[in-house]
Protein backbone atom coordinates (compact mmCIF):
# COMPACT_ATOMS: atom_id res chain seq x y z
CA UNK A 1 0.00 0.00 0.00
CA UNK A 2 2.63 2.16 1.13
CA UNK A 3 4.46 1.68 -2.44
CA UNK A 4 1.46 2.41 -4.39
CA UNK A 5 1.14 5.53 -2.49
CA UNK A 6 4.22 6.74 -3.23
CA UNK A 7 4.59 5.33 -7.05
CA UNK A 8 1.11 7.68 -7.46
CA UNK A 9 3.12 10.50 -6.16
CA UNK A 10 6.12 9.76 -8.29
CA UNK A 11 3.81 9.60 -11.20
CA UNK A 12 2.33 12.84 -10.90
CA UNK A 13 4.79 14.97 -9.78
CA UNK A 14 7.01 13.70 -12.79
CA UNK A 15 4.00 14.76 -15.07
CA UNK A 16 3.64 18.35 -13.10
CA UNK A 17 7.25 18.51 -13.63
CA UNK A 18 6.60 17.99 -17.45
CA UNK A 19 4.36 20.61 -17.48
CA UNK A 20 6.02 23.30 -15.79
CA UNK A 21 3.84 25.75 -17.34
CA UNK A 22 0.73 24.76 -15.55
CA UNK A 23 2.30 25.16 -12.02
CA UNK A 24 3.73 28.09 -12.70
CA UNK A 25 0.35 30.09 -14.03
CA UNK A 26 -0.96 28.95 -11.17
CA UNK A 27 1.72 30.83 -8.57
CA UNK A 28 1.38 33.82 -11.14
CA UNK A 29 -2.26 34.11 -10.86
CA UNK A 30 -1.68 34.12 -6.91
CA UNK A 31 0.75 36.84 -6.87
CA UNK A 32 -1.30 39.06 -9.29
CA UNK A 33 -4.12 38.67 -7.40
CA UNK A 34 -2.23 39.87 -4.27
CA UNK A 35 -1.46 42.59 -6.35
CA UNK A 36 -4.86 43.47 -7.67
CA UNK A 37 -5.56 44.42 -4.06
CA UNK A 38 -3.36 47.80 -3.23
CA UNK A 39 -4.10 48.98 -6.70
CA UNK A 40 -8.03 48.51 -5.85
CA UNK A 41 -8.73 49.70 -2.14
CA UNK A 42 -5.36 52.21 -2.49
CA UNK A 43 -1.64 52.12 -1.10
CA UNK A 44 -2.57 53.44 2.24
CA UNK A 45 -0.44 51.14 4.75
CA UNK A 46 -2.56 50.60 7.63
CA UNK A 47 -5.58 49.46 5.88
CA UNK A 48 -3.45 47.26 3.81
CA UNK A 49 -1.86 46.00 6.97
CA UNK A 50 -5.59 45.25 8.25
CA UNK A 51 -6.60 43.62 5.03
CA UNK A 52 -3.25 41.84 4.15
CA UNK A 53 -4.36 38.15 5.99
CA UNK A 54 -7.70 38.30 3.86
CA UNK A 55 -5.92 39.43 0.85
CA UNK A 56 -3.69 37.10 0.85
CA UNK A 57 -6.09 33.79 2.16
CA UNK A 58 -8.47 34.61 -0.41
CA UNK A 59 -5.66 34.69 -3.21
CA UNK A 60 -4.53 31.35 -2.22
CA UNK A 61 -7.79 29.61 -1.63
CA UNK A 62 -9.04 31.52 -5.76
CA UNK A 63 -5.28 29.61 -6.71
CA UNK A 64 -5.33 26.55 -5.09
CA UNK A 65 -9.42 26.30 -6.27
CA UNK A 66 -8.54 26.62 -10.10
CA UNK A 67 -5.40 24.00 -10.02
CA UNK A 68 -7.82 21.55 -9.09
CA UNK A 69 -9.11 21.18 -12.34
CA UNK A 70 -6.02 19.62 -13.47
CA UNK A 71 -6.29 16.74 -10.50
CA UNK A 72 -8.35 14.05 -12.47
CA UNK A 73 -9.44 15.59 -15.57
CA UNK A 74 -5.97 14.99 -17.17
CA UNK A 75 -5.89 11.03 -16.23
CA UNK A 76 -9.46 10.92 -17.70
CA UNK A 77 -8.50 12.41 -20.93
CA UNK A 78 -5.86 10.24 -21.76
CA UNK A 79 -7.58 7.11 -20.43
CA UNK A 80 -5.28 6.06 -17.22
CA UNK A 81 -8.25 6.98 -14.16
CA UNK A 82 -10.29 3.51 -15.36
CA UNK A 83 -7.05 1.71 -14.28
CA UNK A 84 -6.87 3.27 -11.43
CA UNK A 85 -10.55 2.15 -10.09
CA UNK A 86 -10.04 -1.20 -11.37
CA UNK A 87 -6.35 -1.89 -9.87
CA UNK A 88 -6.56 -4.32 -6.66
CA UNK A 89 -5.02 -1.27 -4.55
CA UNK A 90 -7.24 0.38 -2.51
CA UNK A 91 -8.93 3.35 -4.37
CA UNK A 92 -8.63 5.76 -1.82
CA UNK A 93 -5.17 5.42 -1.28
CA UNK A 94 -4.27 6.11 -4.71
CA UNK A 95 -6.62 9.26 -4.48
CA UNK A 96 -5.06 10.15 -1.41
CA UNK A 97 -1.49 10.08 -3.26
CA UNK A 98 -3.03 12.32 -6.27
CA UNK A 99 -4.13 15.09 -3.29
CA UNK A 100 -0.76 15.14 -1.74
CA UNK A 101 1.13 15.35 -5.25
CA UNK A 102 -1.38 17.75 -6.24
CA UNK A 103 -0.88 19.76 -2.90
CA UNK A 104 3.07 19.43 -3.46
CA UNK A 105 2.63 21.40 -6.81
CA UNK A 106 -0.09 23.61 -6.28
CA UNK A 107 -0.32 24.55 -2.39
CA UNK A 108 3.34 24.40 -1.08
CA UNK A 109 4.63 26.82 -3.70
CA UNK A 110 1.75 29.46 -2.47
CA UNK A 111 2.99 28.78 1.38
CA UNK A 112 6.68 29.66 -0.19
CA UNK A 113 5.91 32.71 -1.74
CA UNK A 114 3.20 33.72 0.66
CA UNK A 115 5.45 35.37 3.11
CA UNK A 116 7.30 37.31 0.55
CA UNK A 117 4.04 39.08 -0.86
CA UNK A 118 3.12 39.50 3.30
CA UNK A 119 5.83 42.11 3.25
CA UNK A 120 4.66 44.12 0.70
CA UNK A 121 1.83 44.50 2.85
CA UNK A 122 4.16 45.47 6.02
CA UNK A 123 2.85 42.65 8.06
CA UNK A 124 4.80 42.34 11.38
CA UNK A 125 7.08 39.50 11.25
CA UNK A 126 5.09 37.02 14.24
CA UNK A 127 2.15 37.77 12.19
CA UNK A 128 4.17 36.10 9.18
CA UNK A 129 4.63 33.20 11.01
CA UNK A 130 1.56 32.70 11.68
CA UNK A 131 0.37 33.51 7.86
CA UNK A 132 2.98 30.65 7.01
CA UNK A 133 1.48 28.06 10.01
CA UNK A 134 -1.81 28.77 8.64
CA UNK A 135 -1.25 28.23 5.09
CA UNK A 136 0.51 25.46 5.71
CA UNK A 137 -2.15 23.72 7.77
CA UNK A 138 -4.70 25.22 5.22
CA UNK A 139 -3.73 24.35 2.02
CA UNK A 140 -3.57 20.81 2.11
CA UNK A 141 -6.93 20.64 3.66
CA UNK A 142 -8.21 22.88 0.49
CA UNK A 143 -6.56 20.04 -1.61
CA UNK A 144 -8.28 17.33 0.26
CA UNK A 145 -11.45 19.07 -0.08
CA UNK A 146 -11.28 19.91 -3.75
CA UNK A 147 -10.32 16.69 -4.76
CA UNK A 148 -14.09 15.61 -3.82
CA UNK A 149 -15.68 18.59 -5.87
CA UNK A 150 -12.95 17.80 -8.19
CA UNK A 151 -14.19 14.00 -8.60
CA UNK A 152 -17.44 14.82 -8.34
CA UNK A 153 -17.57 17.29 -11.21
CA UNK A 154 -15.05 15.32 -13.26
CA UNK A 155 -16.36 15.79 -17.22
CA UNK A 156 -19.40 17.74 -16.00
CA UNK A 157 -20.66 20.55 -18.52
CA UNK A 158 -20.08 23.92 -16.87
CA UNK A 159 -16.73 22.80 -15.94
CA UNK A 160 -14.35 24.78 -13.26
CA UNK A 161 -17.00 27.62 -12.44
CA UNK A 162 -19.38 24.27 -11.55
CA UNK A 163 -16.21 23.13 -9.26
CA UNK A 164 -15.49 26.60 -7.20
CA UNK A 165 -19.49 26.75 -6.73
CA UNK A 166 -19.28 23.57 -4.97
CA UNK A 167 -16.36 24.10 -2.91
CA UNK A 168 -16.10 27.40 -1.96
CA UNK A 169 -18.59 26.77 0.60
CA UNK A 170 -16.50 24.02 2.00
CA UNK A 171 -14.11 26.05 1.97
CA UNK A 172 -15.32 28.91 4.16
CA UNK A 173 -14.45 27.33 7.87
CA UNK A 174 -10.51 27.42 6.93
CA UNK A 175 -10.74 30.59 5.14
CA UNK A 176 -12.59 32.35 8.35
CA UNK A 177 -9.86 29.97 10.90
CA UNK A 178 -6.99 30.59 8.58
CA UNK A 179 -7.11 34.59 8.34
CA UNK A 180 -8.45 34.71 11.96
CA UNK A 181 -5.62 33.14 13.01
CA UNK A 182 -3.43 36.04 11.25
CA UNK A 183 -5.73 38.69 12.87
CA UNK A 184 -5.33 37.37 16.24
CA UNK A 185 -1.44 37.14 16.32
CA UNK A 186 -2.01 41.22 14.78
CA UNK A 187 -4.41 42.10 17.95
CA UNK A 188 -2.53 40.49 20.64
CA UNK A 189 -5.40 37.74 21.22
CA UNK A 190 -3.13 34.68 20.28
CA UNK A 191 -3.44 32.33 17.35
CA UNK A 192 -3.37 29.30 19.08
CA UNK A 193 -6.94 28.20 19.09
CA UNK A 194 -7.35 29.04 15.06
CA UNK A 195 -4.28 26.89 14.64
CA UNK A 196 -5.35 24.12 16.79
CA UNK A 197 -8.95 24.54 14.88
CA UNK A 198 -7.04 24.19 11.47
CA UNK A 199 -5.11 21.31 12.49
CA UNK A 200 -8.10 19.99 13.45
CA UNK A 201 -10.19 20.18 10.37
CA UNK A 202 -6.69 19.06 8.52
CA UNK A 203 -7.08 15.92 10.42
CA UNK A 204 -10.95 14.92 9.91
CA UNK A 205 -9.97 15.91 5.95
CA UNK A 206 -7.55 13.63 5.63
CA UNK A 207 -9.60 10.67 7.10
CA UNK A 208 -12.36 11.22 5.66
CA UNK A 209 -12.05 13.21 2.27
CA UNK A 210 -10.00 10.01 0.66
CA UNK A 211 -12.88 7.98 1.24
CA UNK A 212 -15.42 11.04 -0.34
CA UNK A 213 -13.24 11.52 -3.27
CA UNK A 214 -13.06 7.96 -3.95
CA UNK A 215 -16.67 7.38 -3.72
CA UNK A 216 -17.05 10.39 -6.24
CA UNK A 217 -14.93 9.04 -8.81
CA UNK A 218 -16.80 5.30 -8.88
CA UNK A 219 -20.05 7.11 -8.87
CA UNK A 220 -18.40 9.76 -12.03
CA UNK A 221 -16.86 6.98 -13.80
CA UNK A 222 -19.58 4.31 -13.81
CA UNK B 1 -53.60 -3.28 -4.53
CA UNK B 2 -55.86 -6.41 -5.19
CA UNK B 3 -56.09 -8.94 -2.16
CA UNK B 4 -54.15 -11.96 -3.85
CA UNK B 5 -51.03 -9.87 -3.99
CA UNK B 6 -51.73 -8.56 -0.19
CA UNK B 7 -51.85 -11.70 0.51
CA UNK B 8 -48.78 -13.14 -1.06
CA UNK B 9 -46.83 -10.23 0.62
CA UNK B 10 -47.93 -11.28 4.04
CA UNK B 11 -47.10 -14.95 3.38
CA UNK B 12 -42.94 -13.37 2.62
CA UNK B 13 -43.27 -11.24 5.92
CA UNK B 14 -40.64 -9.27 6.80
CA UNK B 15 -41.51 -6.45 9.39
CA UNK B 16 -42.91 -3.62 8.02
CA UNK B 17 -42.83 -5.82 4.43
CA UNK B 18 -46.58 -3.38 3.59
CA UNK B 19 -44.23 -0.15 4.18
CA UNK B 20 -41.23 -1.24 1.13
CA UNK B 21 -43.65 -1.60 -1.74
CA UNK B 22 -44.13 2.63 -1.47
CA UNK B 23 -40.42 2.66 -2.19
CA UNK B 24 -41.61 2.54 -6.23
CA UNK B 25 -42.33 5.67 -7.66
CA UNK B 26 -45.70 4.28 -9.25
CA UNK B 27 -46.91 2.74 -5.75
CA UNK B 28 -45.94 6.10 -4.24
CA UNK B 29 -47.39 8.30 -6.83
CA UNK B 30 -50.80 8.30 -5.97
CA UNK B 31 -50.00 8.61 -2.51
CA UNK B 32 -48.19 11.79 -2.97
CA UNK B 33 -51.26 12.74 -4.62
CA UNK B 34 -53.61 11.97 -1.97
CA UNK B 35 -51.15 13.85 0.73
CA UNK B 36 -50.70 16.99 -0.98
CA UNK B 37 -54.46 18.74 -0.40
CA UNK B 38 -54.25 17.65 3.74
CA UNK B 39 -50.48 19.28 3.51
CA UNK B 40 -51.02 22.09 2.01
CA UNK B 41 -54.72 22.41 3.84
CA UNK B 42 -53.16 22.34 6.79
CA UNK B 43 -50.13 24.28 6.52
CA UNK B 44 -52.77 27.12 5.36
CA UNK B 45 -54.67 26.85 8.30
CA UNK B 46 -51.71 26.84 10.75
CA UNK B 47 -50.16 29.41 9.38
CA UNK B 48 -52.59 31.82 9.28
CA UNK B 49 -53.65 31.21 13.03
CA UNK B 50 -49.79 31.02 14.06
CA UNK B 51 -49.70 35.01 12.42
CA UNK B 52 -52.66 35.40 14.32
CA UNK B 53 -51.43 35.03 17.18
CA UNK B 54 -48.50 36.35 15.93
CA UNK B 55 -49.24 39.56 15.65
CA UNK B 56 -52.85 40.21 17.07
CA UNK B 57 -52.67 38.07 20.29
CA UNK B 58 -48.88 38.47 21.24
CA UNK B 59 -47.94 41.18 23.62
CA UNK B 60 -45.41 43.76 22.33
CA UNK B 61 -42.02 43.31 23.50
CA UNK B 62 -40.57 45.73 26.31
CA UNK B 63 -37.16 45.74 24.27
CA UNK B 64 -37.74 45.81 20.78
CA UNK B 65 -41.27 47.07 20.39
CA UNK B 66 -43.22 45.62 17.15
CA UNK B 67 -40.18 45.17 15.16
CA UNK B 68 -39.93 41.47 17.11
CA UNK B 69 -42.94 39.77 15.30
CA UNK B 70 -40.88 39.07 11.96
CA UNK B 71 -39.55 36.60 14.62
CA UNK B 72 -42.86 34.69 13.50
CA UNK B 73 -41.86 34.02 10.01
CA UNK B 74 -37.83 34.45 10.34
CA UNK B 75 -37.18 31.69 13.22
CA UNK B 76 -39.74 28.93 11.88
CA UNK B 77 -37.84 29.28 7.94
CA UNK B 78 -34.74 29.45 9.67
CA UNK B 79 -35.88 25.75 11.55
CA UNK B 80 -36.84 24.84 8.14
CA UNK B 81 -33.64 25.32 6.24
CA UNK B 82 -31.86 23.12 9.03
CA UNK B 83 -34.34 20.42 8.72
CA UNK B 84 -35.13 20.44 4.91
CA UNK B 85 -31.20 20.05 4.49
CA UNK B 86 -30.75 17.29 6.66
CA UNK B 87 -34.01 15.25 5.55
CA UNK B 88 -32.65 15.96 1.70
CA UNK B 89 -29.07 14.57 3.21
CA UNK B 90 -30.99 11.55 4.81
CA UNK B 91 -32.91 11.04 1.50
CA UNK B 92 -30.07 11.30 -0.91
CA UNK B 93 -27.55 9.27 1.42
CA UNK B 94 -30.40 6.37 1.63
CA UNK B 95 -31.06 6.63 -2.03
CA UNK B 96 -27.48 6.15 -2.91
CA UNK B 97 -26.55 3.91 -0.58
CA UNK B 98 -29.78 1.01 -1.26
CA UNK B 99 -29.84 2.08 -4.83
CA UNK B 100 -33.30 3.71 -4.60
CA UNK B 101 -34.52 6.07 -7.29
CA UNK B 102 -37.35 7.78 -5.34
CA UNK B 103 -35.26 8.33 -2.19
CA UNK B 104 -33.34 10.57 -4.57
CA UNK B 105 -36.16 11.78 -6.18
CA UNK B 106 -37.45 12.84 -2.88
CA UNK B 107 -33.86 14.51 -2.63
CA UNK B 108 -34.02 16.93 -5.55
CA UNK B 109 -37.55 17.87 -4.73
CA UNK B 110 -36.61 18.92 -1.24
CA UNK B 111 -33.87 20.94 -2.09
CA UNK B 112 -35.14 24.04 -3.96
CA UNK B 113 -38.02 24.46 -0.70
CA UNK B 114 -35.08 24.66 1.24
CA UNK B 115 -33.26 26.84 -0.54
CA UNK B 116 -36.34 28.98 -0.54
CA UNK B 117 -36.52 28.83 3.49
CA UNK B 118 -32.99 29.56 4.02
CA UNK B 119 -33.59 32.51 1.67
CA UNK B 120 -36.97 33.52 3.44
CA UNK B 121 -34.82 33.16 6.92
CA UNK B 122 -31.78 35.23 5.29
CA UNK B 123 -33.99 38.11 4.11
CA UNK B 124 -36.24 38.41 7.08
CA UNK B 125 -33.05 38.25 9.18
CA UNK B 126 -32.14 41.21 7.59
CA UNK B 127 -35.45 43.21 7.81
CA UNK B 128 -35.51 42.48 11.62
CA UNK B 129 -31.83 43.10 11.98
CA UNK B 130 -31.78 46.76 10.42
CA UNK B 131 -34.18 48.40 13.41
CA UNK B 132 -33.32 45.96 15.89
CA UNK B 133 -28.84 45.95 15.34
CA UNK B 134 -28.66 49.05 12.58
CA UNK B 135 -27.42 47.01 9.97
CA UNK B 136 -28.73 44.63 7.82
CA UNK B 137 -26.09 42.11 7.48
CA UNK B 138 -23.10 41.38 9.79
CA UNK B 139 -20.89 38.77 9.27
CA UNK B 140 -21.00 36.66 12.54
CA UNK B 141 -20.64 33.06 13.27
CA UNK B 142 -25.06 32.18 12.61
CA UNK B 143 -25.65 34.68 10.03
CA UNK B 144 -22.40 33.46 7.56
CA UNK B 145 -22.76 29.52 8.36
CA UNK B 146 -26.57 30.46 7.44
CA UNK B 147 -25.19 31.73 3.75
CA UNK B 148 -22.82 28.94 3.43
CA UNK B 149 -26.27 26.61 4.02
CA UNK B 150 -27.77 28.68 1.17
CA UNK B 151 -24.69 28.46 -1.25
CA UNK B 152 -24.66 24.41 -0.80
CA UNK B 153 -28.53 24.61 -1.50
CA UNK B 154 -27.58 26.02 -4.68
CA UNK B 155 -24.42 24.11 -5.33
CA UNK B 156 -26.55 21.03 -4.65
CA UNK B 157 -29.02 21.65 -7.25
CA UNK B 158 -26.58 23.12 -9.56
CA UNK B 159 -24.74 19.71 -9.82
CA UNK B 160 -27.79 18.09 -10.31
CA UNK B 161 -28.69 20.33 -12.71
CA UNK B 162 -25.41 19.83 -15.12
CA UNK B 163 -25.49 16.32 -15.00
CA UNK B 164 -26.87 14.71 -17.94
CA UNK B 165 -27.42 11.37 -16.35
CA UNK B 166 -30.00 11.32 -13.71
CA UNK B 167 -28.37 8.31 -11.88
CA UNK B 168 -25.11 10.18 -11.81
CA UNK B 169 -27.02 13.30 -10.88
CA UNK B 170 -28.48 11.35 -7.78
CA UNK B 171 -25.77 9.74 -6.03
CA UNK B 172 -23.00 12.92 -6.87
CA UNK B 173 -25.69 15.03 -5.19
CA UNK B 174 -25.86 12.54 -2.26
CA UNK B 175 -22.12 12.92 -1.81
CA UNK B 176 -22.36 16.33 -1.92
CA UNK B 177 -25.26 16.44 0.45
CA UNK B 178 -23.63 14.14 2.71
CA UNK B 179 -20.40 16.72 3.46
CA UNK B 180 -22.25 19.60 3.52
CA UNK B 181 -24.54 17.91 6.51
CA UNK B 182 -21.79 18.71 8.87
CA UNK B 183 -22.58 22.98 8.34
CA UNK B 184 -25.67 22.38 10.50
CA UNK B 185 -24.62 21.31 13.68
CA UNK B 186 -22.12 24.72 12.98
CA UNK B 187 -24.99 26.73 12.14
CA UNK B 188 -27.04 25.81 15.14
CA UNK B 189 -24.33 25.87 18.27
CA UNK B 190 -22.58 29.51 16.29
CA UNK B 191 -24.43 31.53 19.10
CA UNK B 192 -22.74 28.90 21.44
CA UNK B 193 -19.26 28.06 20.56
CA UNK B 194 -18.62 32.15 19.49
CA UNK B 195 -19.54 35.46 21.22
CA UNK B 196 -22.25 36.52 18.14
CA UNK B 197 -24.39 39.33 17.47
CA UNK B 198 -26.90 36.88 16.88
CA UNK B 199 -29.33 36.26 19.91
CA UNK B 200 -28.80 32.62 21.55
CA UNK B 201 -31.02 30.10 21.98
CA UNK B 202 -34.40 30.99 23.95
CA UNK B 203 -35.95 27.31 23.46
CA UNK B 204 -33.80 24.54 24.85
CA UNK B 205 -34.97 21.06 25.50
CA UNK B 206 -33.33 21.18 28.85
CA UNK B 207 -35.18 24.22 30.64
CA UNK B 208 -37.99 26.14 30.03
CA UNK B 209 -38.08 28.82 27.05
CA UNK B 210 -37.08 32.03 28.10
CA UNK B 211 -39.66 33.81 25.58
CA UNK B 212 -43.13 34.47 26.70
CA UNK B 213 -45.69 31.59 26.29
CA UNK B 214 -47.90 33.30 23.50
CA UNK B 215 -45.08 34.61 21.12
CA UNK B 216 -43.87 31.20 21.66
CA UNK B 217 -47.25 29.34 21.27
CA UNK B 218 -47.82 31.59 17.59
CA UNK B 219 -43.80 30.65 16.87
CA UNK B 220 -44.67 27.00 17.10
CA UNK B 221 -47.63 27.20 14.72
CA UNK B 222 -45.93 28.92 12.11
CA UNK B 223 -43.24 26.27 12.31
CA UNK B 224 -45.54 23.24 11.90
CA UNK B 225 -47.72 25.07 9.18
CA UNK B 226 -44.25 25.89 7.37
CA UNK B 227 -43.37 22.11 7.91
CA UNK B 228 -46.39 21.39 6.07
CA UNK B 229 -46.17 23.51 3.12
CA UNK B 230 -42.64 22.11 2.73
CA UNK B 231 -43.77 18.45 2.99
CA UNK B 232 -46.96 19.03 0.57
CA UNK B 233 -44.88 21.40 -2.04
CA UNK B 234 -42.07 18.67 -1.84
CA UNK B 235 -44.44 16.04 -2.53
CA UNK B 236 -45.85 17.92 -5.21
CA UNK B 237 -42.44 18.49 -6.92
CA UNK B 238 -41.79 14.65 -5.79
CA UNK B 239 -44.61 14.07 -8.52
CA UNK B 240 -43.59 15.99 -11.35
CA UNK B 241 -40.14 14.45 -11.17
CA UNK B 242 -41.42 11.08 -11.18
CA UNK B 243 -43.68 12.03 -14.40
CA UNK B 244 -40.46 13.59 -16.15
CA UNK B 245 -37.94 10.74 -14.87
CA UNK B 246 -40.65 7.71 -15.53
CA UNK B 247 -42.02 9.01 -18.57
CA UNK B 248 -41.16 6.50 -20.85
CA UNK B 249 -43.18 3.79 -18.80
CA UNK B 250 -46.07 2.57 -19.46
CA UNK B 251 -48.07 3.55 -16.24
CA UNK B 252 -47.14 7.28 -16.75
CA UNK B 253 -48.45 6.64 -20.27
CA UNK B 254 -51.49 5.80 -19.02
CA UNK B 255 -51.88 8.66 -16.58
CA UNK B 256 -55.19 10.26 -17.28
CA UNK B 257 -53.14 13.59 -16.84
CA UNK B 258 -50.47 12.33 -19.46
CA UNK B 259 -52.40 10.46 -21.67
CA UNK B 260 -53.05 12.19 -25.54
CA UNK B 261 -56.66 11.95 -25.97
CA UNK B 262 -56.33 10.39 -29.42
CA UNK B 263 -59.18 11.36 -32.24
CA UNK B 264 -61.11 8.77 -33.35
CA UNK B 265 -60.39 7.25 -36.79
Amino acid sequence: MWVVFLAVIQRDLMLAFRRRADVLTTLFFFLMVVALFPLGVGPERDLLRTMAPGILWVAALLASMLSLGRLFALDHADGTLEPMLLSPEPLTVIVAGKVLAHWLVSGLPLVALAPLLALQFDLPPDAIGVLLASLLLGTPTMSLIGGVGAALTLGLRGGGVLLALLVLPLYIPILIFGSGAVVAQSTGLGSSAHLQLLGGVLAAACALTPWATAAALRIALD
Amino acid sequence: MDTSSRDRIRAHARPFQWLWQYASPQRFYPVAGRLVPYCLASALLLVLVGLYVGFFVAPTDHQQGDAYRIIFVHVPAAWLSMLIYVVMAFWAGLGWVLNTRLSSMMARALAPTGALFTFLALWTGGLWGKPTWGAWWVWDARLTSDLILLFLYIGFMALQAATDDPRRGDKAGAVLALVGVVNVPIIYFSVQWWNTLHQGASISFKAAPTMGSTMLLGMLLCALGFWAYAIGVALMRLRNIVLEREGESDWVQGLPEVAVKKEPV
